[in-house]
């Protein structure tokens, strides 16, 4: 009998705090890509638990969609690192501050 | 509902599948080197792998390492290597004074808050899928069968939608990343 499906849970959650305390402290824009990648993944994680224990191929079909959609969102993400690095030889956030009022 | 009566081969998968991802994660956030970080990054992809494939999601794992761990990450170290940041970053500056206590104590909170209401609710609820009539989900071959099939007949037309959102990804990509002089110059006048 497989583990119960709280244990995946609980390492899925730790997997996002992980990720999200990495987003919100590092400061170099490619590592933050790769901290969404980990909470994108502990997502996944959860949702393939889910559909295990309720039996739904639905879970699984929405990951597949949620990784379609990760991929999009490198592409267009990292297109935009490469941008901003071209105008400012630098990818810290803490220096893209010409909004602030 | 104690551990004794889970199998051991599958408390091994967990516990395996645990130590890929966990580790692998705090090194993302941990290593200085981006291209490091970028490695350790496919360890967890690894791991979440392992944990697709010990829960009957077969075809969900092959995508993993294939789009994730072949496709993803080496987008990011490409761009690493082009950009020329694999130097190192400075971790131990803390840009905003006391940034990483509330980072830490808010996601401690979120966390906890998730754990401690999904242990109330007993952790899954909802119905079971009629569709399934509470078989367990196939394995192997027949996964890619049933997973196919809900994509191609339920999730039609998310699946077109997500057809649809690559074009526009990929030439999003490309006109960001296009070099053009002329329009650069305006900008900057600007």
């Amino acid at each position: 009998m497989n583990v119960p499906a709280a244990w995946y849970l609980v390492l899925a959650a730790l997997l996002f705090g992980v990720g999200a305390f990495g987003l919100l402290t590092r400061r170099s824009a490619l590592i933050m890509f790769m901290c969404v990648e980990l909470m994108l993944n502990a997502v996944n994680l959860t949702f393939v638990t889910f559909a295990r224990t309720l039996s739904d191929i639905g879970g699984q079909a929405t990951v597949f969609f949620v990784m379609v959609v990760a991929a999009a969102e490198v592409t267009v993400g990292l297109g935009i690192v490469v941008a901003v690095f071209r105008r400012r030889s630098s990818i810290s956030v803490d220096e893209l501050s010409e909004l602030k009022g | 509902m104690s551990a004794v009566a889970y199998a051991v081969p599958s408390i091994l998968i967990f516990a395996t599948a645990a130590v890929l991802i966990l580790v692998g994660a705090i090194g993302v956030i941990t290593l200085k080197n981006p291209v490091h970080s970028a490695l350790s990054l496919i360890m967890t992809l690894f791991g979440v792998a392992i944990a697709f494939v010990a829960q009957s999601a077969d075809f969900l794992a092959a995508v993993q390492i294939i789009v994730y761990a072949g496709a993803i990450v080496v987008l990011f170290l490409f761009v690493i290597m082009f950009l020329g940041v694999d130097r190192r970053q400075h971790v131990s500056v803390e840009p905003l004074v006391g940034q990483r206590v509330f980072a830490a104590v808010g996601v401690v909170i979120t966390i906890a808050g998730v754990i401690a209401l999904m242990a109330k609710a007993h952790w899954v609820t909802g119905a079971m899928s009629v569709s399934t009539n509470g078989v367990a989900l196939a394995t192997g071959q027949d996964n890619v069968k049933q997973l196919g099939t809900a994509v191609f007949t339920t999730y039609l037309f998310a699946f077109e939608a997500t057809a649809a959102l690559l074009v526009i990804a990929v030439v999003g990509a490309v006109l960001l990343a296009r070099r053009e002089r002329s329009l650069q110059s305006d900008e900057v006048e600007v």
